[in-house]
């Protein structure tokens, strides 16, 4: 029986079958090495998917058709939703925002939180300014401050177009300073 | 010493090889494992306990990754699983891999023992074998059991409604162990924790120890060879577990990877949708292998349950427990034993039997049927569905408020549109600009806030709240609203 010469052989060391052994063992060796890492690719695209696909972000809000704003004359107030991602759970608010035109007649994004402390500013029609109702602070129709405490401009928000849709980065900014500075 | 003998005659006690073994001395361990001796040669029929020690590897990986995702409570664990099975790369395959991995395990387990018992390998001073390999089967029925409820769907909440059930049928006890089960008498997210804490730490900790156990058992009694070999004795040429036995075996794990691959490949396991405790509809059905004991608590009910559930079936675990303790002959040959083999056939054509019959039940009651349809169509719907991330408690609460009460949504339109959220947080959680506003109500009364929201505190003027000046009906919405937060 080849049960009895293996283990005869077994113990006659240095003989051809156990060259064809340590052969044998270094092929499976080399065989088990190569399947445990084909069966770790899954494991691993697992574990790293975080890493790989951004799965906590701040999704571009969505403020509606270039279309709609292109004609307009004058700042457009549209409420937006943010969504936040955290993994498999999200939160969603809603911010308001201004849509209006820059010097150069591009398209811009204002928020509606007034640099000065915070207070919604809205569009006075009548003035063709926004006054903030709080502490009577002043903007120009493309957010530049005017008159007030204020120590800057109405802050601009980052804006994308996808698939003809004005997105828009909503942020909030720290108060009371002249810069813009982003606080979350 | 051999060792010391070794290190002088072998080629490859040099390099790399040689200096990890001279510290560690893994080149004995390695053969200790390799040349165990099996009586009569290698043979296919043996290769079913390395393919149990591979699922089982399998599974404890497999398991540990899916706990980077998973949360046990009732509210995220379902989340969590469409997550993985639908968010995340190669989730679906891995879930997959584990739930058909433990199906896989109960179906070599069963051929396993059954090739234990035919091949009368439980003779010849192996009881304690014997024995922990019992305990191994019902650990790991016992993991199959608590881990189909984790995922938290119609299928796995009321196949675990039921099954907890059945337990209460024990008498005296049995409610008491039910509610031990669930922690609670009804089904809900202390159950989750109790299932998960079974399934992760509890029962794996058990099972490491009995395979370490059982191993060791194994190879203390030595492998029992063919049928016709001396169960105490052994007289046959042996040939060593390495190399033409390791290659066997690995063929049946290289089946099992190829097998479960392809499986969940093709056809990954699906995930319902939620829990709905609610639902007075469902049918629960358990996993396959638990169908024959389904279909046999069926018949048992009222006074004659104690039969059916607590004595006829310790009978049998105590049988089969008992069994080498009973079956003192040394005749191993299923030839020579009838009685054994008709007992064997007997269970496994009951099991069968009972199996089919609730499949068949099942087909034939025009309302089960339509409704175990109605499930598997509901189940396909969810599974297309792309995943939803879960509204946090936040969001939830200020959604709430919309449905609740239509002045207080105003109120939230109102927080928002004029910022106040800017300072006092989204839903008035709080910033670091301003405190939180959740639970104002139990210090203020509405008109206390209205005279407050009009003429702010010297300490709120400082802390930059400006007096709020808004129409009675805004002021008083905002004031609905911010009462509203709890």
């Amino acid at each position: 029986m080849t049960g009895k010469t293996d283990l005869q052989n077994a113990d006659a060391r240095s003989s051809p079958s156990e060259s064809r052994r340590s052969f044998l063992a270094a092929l499976l060796g080399v065989g088990s090495v190569f399947i445990a890492a084909l069966l770790s690719v899954p494991l691993i695209r697992f574990a790293l998917f975080p890493l790989i696909r951004r799965t906590t972000q701040l999704k571009g809000s969505p403020v509606g058709d270039l279309s709609e704003f292109t004609s307009s004359i004058e700042p457009v107030m549209r409420t937006i939703q943010i969504e936040q991602v955290d993994g498999w759970r999200k939160a969603i608010s809603e911010k308001a925002v201004y849509v209006t035109k820059d010097n150069q007649g591009q398209l811009r994004v204002l928020t509606s939180i007034c640099p000065h402390l915070g207070c919604t500013v809205p569009w006075n029609k009548e003035k063709k300014q926004f006054v903030c109702p709080c502490h009577g602070g002043t903007f120009a129709p493309d957010g530049s401050r005017v008159s007030g405490p204020s120590l800057r401009g109405i802050d601009t928000l980052e804006t994308s177009v996808e698939n003809g849709q004005l997105l828009v980065q909503f942020q909030y900014f720290r108060q009371l300073v002249s810069d813009k500075e982003v606080i979350g | 010493m051999s060792s010391a003998h070794t290190s002088e005659s072998r080629p490859r006690e040099s390099g790399v090889w040689g200096w990890l073994n001279r510290r560690t001395g893994v080149d004995n361990l390695l053969r200790g494992a390799l040349d165990e001796p099996i009586p009569g040669g290698a043979r296919f029929a043996y290769v079913f306990g390395s393919g149990l020690l591979f699922i089982f590897i399998s599974q404890v990986i497999t398991g540990v990754f899916l706990a980077l995702y998973y949360v046990p409570s009732a509210d995220h664990a379902h989340t969590t699983v469409a997550y993985i099975t639908k968010a995340v790369t190669a989730g679906s395959f891995l879930r997959s891999l584990h739930a058909y991995g433990a199906g896989a395990m109960v179906v070599v387990l069963f051929l396993h023992l059954s090739q234990t018992y035919i091949y009368g390998s439980y003779k010849g001073r192996r009881e304690l074998l014997w024995l922990s390999g019992c305990v191994l089967f019902g650990l790991v029925l016992a993991m199959a059991f608590t881990g189909y409820l984790l995922p938290w769907d119609q299928r796995a909440y009321f196949a675990t409604a039921v099954g907890t059930n059945a337990v209460s049928e024990v008498p005296w006890i049995g409610e008491s162990i039910k509610r031990l089960m669930r922690g609670g008498t009804e089904m809900g997210t202390l159950t989750i924790s109790r299932f998960f804490v079974a399934h992760v730490f509890l029962i794996p900790a058990f099972v490491f120890a009995l395979v370490g156990s059982h191993i060791f058992l194994f190879r203390k009694a030595g492998a029992a060879g063919p049928v016709d070999e001396d169960p105490y004795h052994p007289k046959q040429a042996a040939a060593l577990f390495y190399p033409r036995q390791v290659l066997m075996d690995l063929s049946l794990t290289a089946l099992l990877i190829a097998g479960l691959g392809l499986l969940c490949f093709f056809v990954p396991m699906q995930l319902g949708p939620p829990a709905n405790p609610a639902d007075t509809q469902y049918v629960p059905r358990p996993e396959w292998y638990y169908l024959p004991i389904f279909q046999w608590l069926k018949y048992w009910h009222g006074s004659a349950a104690i039969i059916g559930v607590l004595i006829i079936p310790t009978l049998i675990a105590l049988a089969i427990v008992a069994l080498p303790f009973l079956d003192r002959s040394t005749e191993r040959r299923p030839w020579k034993r009838p009685a054994a083999m008709g007992a064997y056939a007997f269970v496994v054509f009951s099991l069968v039997g009972l199996g089919l019959r609730s499949q068949y039940l099942d087909r034939h009651d025009p309302g089960v049927a339509l409704q175990l349809m109605k499930q598997n169509a509901e189940e396909n719907e969810y599974a297309r569905k792309s995943f939803e991330p879960e509204l946090s408690s936040a969001s939830l609460a200020a959604a709430n408020v919309t449905l609740a009460d239509p002045l207080a949504a105003k109120g939230k339109t109102i927080f928002e549109g004029q910022s106040c959220n800017a300072c006092h947080g989204d839903g008035g959680v709080g910033t670091a600009a301003a405190p939180p506003l959740i639970g104002v109500r139990k210090k203020f009364s509405p008109d206390q806030l209205a005279d407050l929201f009009k003429h702010p505190t010297a300490k709120m003027n400082a802390g930059g709240m400006p007096p709020i000046d808004l129409p009675p009906d805004d002021l008083n919405a905002l004031i609905a609203y911010v009462e509203s937060l709890k």
